[in-house]
C-alpha cells in the first residue's frame, strides 16, 4: 500500500512542502553552493568556475594548514577528554550520591544555568580571569607566590581548553545526567545483592549502561570545539589558531573563497566521520533498559 | 532446629516523619517458605529490603545465621533477592547475568565450577536453551526465571522474593506458583516471600506474617489463619469473609448466642481461639462466615438467616449471590456450585433463606473506633 495516494496527493504536498522547501533553501542549495566553490579558482579579485583539486592539495600539503587542522584535531580531543573526566563525576553525584531530589535538581540547574549566558561572554570571563592584571595574578600576589603579575596564563593553548571546556561542559553534563538517571535503581541494588561491590558494579553496570550518554556527549563536546572560533580569537594567542579561524579569514582578509569551501567541505566531511564513528559505538551502547 | 536462620528483633524503619514499620519481631527457621503478606504500604516490602541490607534499621537488630547483619552493606550478606521487576542486567546475556554473582571478589570461583554452576541453576529454572540471549529477547515469566537462576546460582541459606509474580499475567502465574514450590522443595533453603495476593501466600507458604500500617498482626499457618483468623481484618483478607455485627446475647454448653441487627438469633460453636468466652451480655462483635460455608438446603443445628437477593456473578464453575440480610449493610456473598444445585437459581428481589452451621461461624471482638 503506498502512502501518497491519487486522492490525499495535494493534501500530501501542501503539508510537506514547506519542510521540503526549507531544506532545500537553508541545506542543500548552500551545501551544493560549497562544495561546487571548493572547486573554483582564484583569479584576484575575482573567483572562476572550474573544476580541479588545487584548493584541497595546497590544504593537504602546504605545512600552514595542515598544522591548522591537526591542532584544532588535538585540541578538541583533549578539551573532550578532560570534559568527560570533569563531567562525569559530576554527573555521577547529581544522580547516585545526593539523595535529596531539590538538591539535585538545583545543582542541576547550576550547570545549565551557564548557557542562558552569552557564549561570547562566558569565554570572555576567561580572558578577564587568566589575564596579566586578572582575577589569577591578583589571587597569587595577595596569596604572595608572586610578587609581579605574569603573562603566562593566557594566550597559549591551554588558556583555550580551560575556556573550551568551561564552556562546552554543559554539553557533556547533560547527556550523561540524562542517561545515569534512567539506569533502574534496582540494577545497582541487584548487582551490591550478588555480591558485588560499589567499585565493581560501577564498572560492570553503571559504565557500559551509560556509554550511550557517554558518546553523545564527547560528539558534541568535539564537534563544538573542533568548529570553535571564539576562544582562539579571545584567549588563543598567536599559535592558537584553529580551522574556524583560518576558514573566516579565507572569506575575509584573505579573499580566498575557494579555498575556504574547501577548508569548510574538509571540517564538514569530519564532522560527518566523527558522527558515524560514534553513532556506531552508539548503537553497541543501545540497550533496552525496561 | 535450634537457631532460627533470620532473626528480626524490635526492629523499626522510619523514613523521615513516616514510620514504615514498628518494632517487629521475626524469625525464620531453615527450609521454610514464609510469605509476608498485606495491603500495599503495610511494611512488608520495607521489612524484606531491612533483611536484604537496601535499607537501614532505624532501631532494632537483624541477624542472619546468628551473626548480625544491621550495619553490613548488602553485598556483605548472605542472601539473595529475587526482584519484583527482575533487575536483568539488559547488557549481558542471560548466561553473564547468572554468573555475575560468582565473578567477583568473595563470590569468585574457578572458571569450570562457574560454568557448571551456571549451567545447573539454568537447568533448574528450564532456561537451558536460552544462555546466549539478552534479557531483551525474553518473555516475562522468562526474564523470572533468570532472576531466579541469578539469585540460586550463589547458593544464598536465605532467598528473599518481592512480589515475584505480581508482573506476570495469570495463567503463568499460576504456573509459576508451582515452579516456586518446586524450587523450594528441591533447594531446602529458606524463602522469603512478599506479596499482597492472598491466594499465593495461602498456595505457597508453610507460614505467613500477615502485616498491616507496619506491624505483623497475625502469623501462622495458612489453614491455621483461614481457619482461626484473629480479627476480622484477617477473615476478610485472606480468603473472603461474610461480616455481620451483632452483639452477645449468652453463652451456655461451649455454643454462644448473638442477636443480629434484625432480633433474630445466631448459634455460634465455641471453637480454637476465639474470643467469644468471656463477653459481657450486650457486647457488640462481628460475626465472620465463610461463602462457602452458607448454604440454601436446611443443615442440623444450623442458624437460619433471610436475606434478600441483590444480584449474582456467573464465575464458571460457581455462581456467586451477592445478598442483603435483613438491616444490614453490608452485602453477605453465597458461592452456588453449579453442579450441586438442581434447585433454579433464584432471582433479585426474592427474599431466601441461608443456612449456616453453628460451627462455621467466627466471632471477633468490635474494632475500637
Amino acid at each position: 500500500m503506498s502512502f501518497v495516494t491519487r486522492r490525499n496527493a495535494p493534501a500530501f504536498l501542501a503539508l510537506f512542502s514547506g519542510p521540503f522547501l526549507w531544506i532545500l533553501v537553508f541545506m542543500i542549495i548552500p551545501y551544493v553552493v560549497m562544495i561546487s566553490v571548493s572547486f573554483w579558482t582564484r583569479q584576484f579579485p575575482l573567483f572562476v568556475p572550474d573544476f580541479q583539486w588545487g584548493n584541497y592539495a595546497k590544504i593537504v600539503l602546504d605545512p600552514q594548514y595542515a598544522t591548522v587542522v591537526l591542532r584544532t584535531l588535538k585540541i578538541a580531543t583533549i578539551v573532550t577528554v578532560v570534559s568527560s573526566l570533569l563531567a562525569y563525576p559530576v554527573a555521577y553525584m547529581l544522580v547516585f550520591t545526593i539523595r535529596s531530589e531539590a538538591l539535585s535538581n538545583l545543582l542541576y540547574m547550576c550547570v545549565i544555568v551557564p548557557l542562558w549566558v552569552s557564549y561570547l561572554l562566558r569565554a570572555y570571563t576567561w580572558k578577564i580571569i587568566l589575564g596579566t592584571n586578572g582575577a589569577l595574578n591578583s589571587l597569587l600576589i595577595s596569596v604572595g607566590l608572586i610578587k609581579e603579575p605574569l603573562s603566562i596564563f593566557l594566550y597559549n593553548q591551554t588558556a583555550m581548553i580551560i575556556t573550551l571546556v568551561y564552556i562546552f561542559i554543559p554539553f557533556m553534563i547533560m547527556p550523561l545526567y540524562a542517561v545515569l538517571k534512567n539506569i533502574p535503581r534496582s540494577l545497582v541494588e541487584a548487582s551490591e545483592d550478588l555480591g558485588v561491590g560499589p567499585f565493581h558494579t560501577f564498572l560492570r553496570v553503571i559504565l557500559p549502561l551509560s556509554m550511550g550518554g557517554l558518546v553523545a556527549g564527547m560528539t558534541l563536546t568535539f564537534c563544538l570545539s573542533f568548529g570553535d572560533f571564539v576562544a582562539p580569537v579571545l584567549v588563543g594567542g598567536p599559535d592558537g589558531t584553529m580551522v574556524a579561524n583560518l576558514l573566516q579569514s579565507q572569506f575575509g582578509a584573505a579573499l580566498n573563497w575557494p579555498l575556504g569551501s574547501a577548508l569548510a567541505t574538509l571540517v564538514l566531511l569530519l564532522v560527518l566521520v566523527v558522527l558515524q564513528v560514534s553513532s556506531r559505538f552508539d548503537r553497541a551502547g543501545q540497550i533496552d533498559l525496561r | 532446629m535450634s537457631q532460627p536462620i533470620v532473626s528480626l528483633a524490635g526492629v523499626t524503619k522510619a523514613f523521615g516523619p513516616f514510620t514504615a514499620l514498628h518494632d517487629t519481631n521475626l524469625q525464620l527457621n531453615a527450609g521454610e517458605f514464609v510469605t509476608l503478606l498485606g495491603p500495599s504500604g503495610c511494611g512488608k516490602t520495607t521489612t524484606l529490603r531491612l533483611i536484604g541490607g537496601f535499607e537501614f534499621a532505624t532501631a532494632g537488630t537483624i541477624s542472619i545465621e546468628g551473626r548480625d547483619v544491621t550495619a553490613l552493606p548488602p553485598y556483605r550478606r548472605p542472601v539473595n533477592t529475587v526482584f519484583q521487576d527482575y533487575a536483568l542486567f539488559p547488557h549481558m546475556t542471560v548466561e553473564e547475568n547468572v554468573a555475575y554473582g560468582l565473578t567477583v571478589r568473595g563470590g569468585a570461583v574457578s572458571k569450570q565450577d562457574r560454568a557448571s554452576r551456571v549451567r545447573d541453576a539454568l537447568a533448574l529454572v528450564g532456561l537451558s536453551a536460552y544462555g546466549a540471549r539478552l534479557p531483551g529477547a525474553l518473555s516475562g515469566g522468562q526474564r523470572q526465571r533468570v532472576a531466579m537462576a541469578r539469585a540460586i546460582v550463589k547458593q544464598p541459606r536465605v532467598l528473599l522474593l518481592d512480589e515475584p509474580l505480581s508482573a506476570l499475567d495469570v495463567k503463568l502465574r499460576e504456573t509459576m506458583q508451582i515452579e516456586l514450590k518446586r524450587l523450594h522443595r528441591e533447594l531446602g533453603i529458606t524463602f522469603l516471600m512478599v506479596t499482597h495476593d492472598q491466594n499465593e501466600a495461602l498456595a505457597l507458604s508453610d507460614r505467613i506474617v500477615v502485616m498491616s500500617q507496619g506491624r505483623i498482626v497475625q502469623v501462622g499457618a495458612p489453614t491455621d489463619l483461614y481457619d482461626n483468623p484473629g480479627s476480622a481484618y484477617i477473615a476478610d483478607f485472606i480468603g473472603a469473609s461474610n461480616l455481620l455485627d451483632a452483639t452477645f446475647q449468652s453463652a451456655s454448653d461451649g455454643v454462644d448466642v448473638f442477636r443480629l441487627g434484625d432480633g433474630s438469633l445466631l448459634r455460634k460453636a465455641r471453637r480454637g481461639r476465639e474470643t467469644s468466652a468471656g463477653l459481657r451480655e450486650g457486647a457488640r462483635v462481628r460475626l465472620g462466615i465463610r461463602p462457602e460455608h452458607v448454604h440454601l438446603a436446611p443443615v442440623e443445628g444450623g442458624n437460619e438467616i433471610q436475606a434478600r437477593l441483590a444480584g449474582s456473578l456467573f464465575l464458571g464453575d460457581r455462581l456467586r449471590l451477592e445478598l442483603f440480610p435483613a438491616r444490614s449493610e453490608r452485602p453477605f456473598f453465597v458461592d452456588l456450585h453449579r453442579n450441586a444445585s438442581s434447585r433454579r437459581a433464584p432471582e433479585a428481589g426474592e427474599t431466601i433463606k441461608l443456612y449456616v452451621g453453628a460451627e462455621d461461624v467466627m466471632c471477633f471482638a468490635e474494632p475500637e473506633q
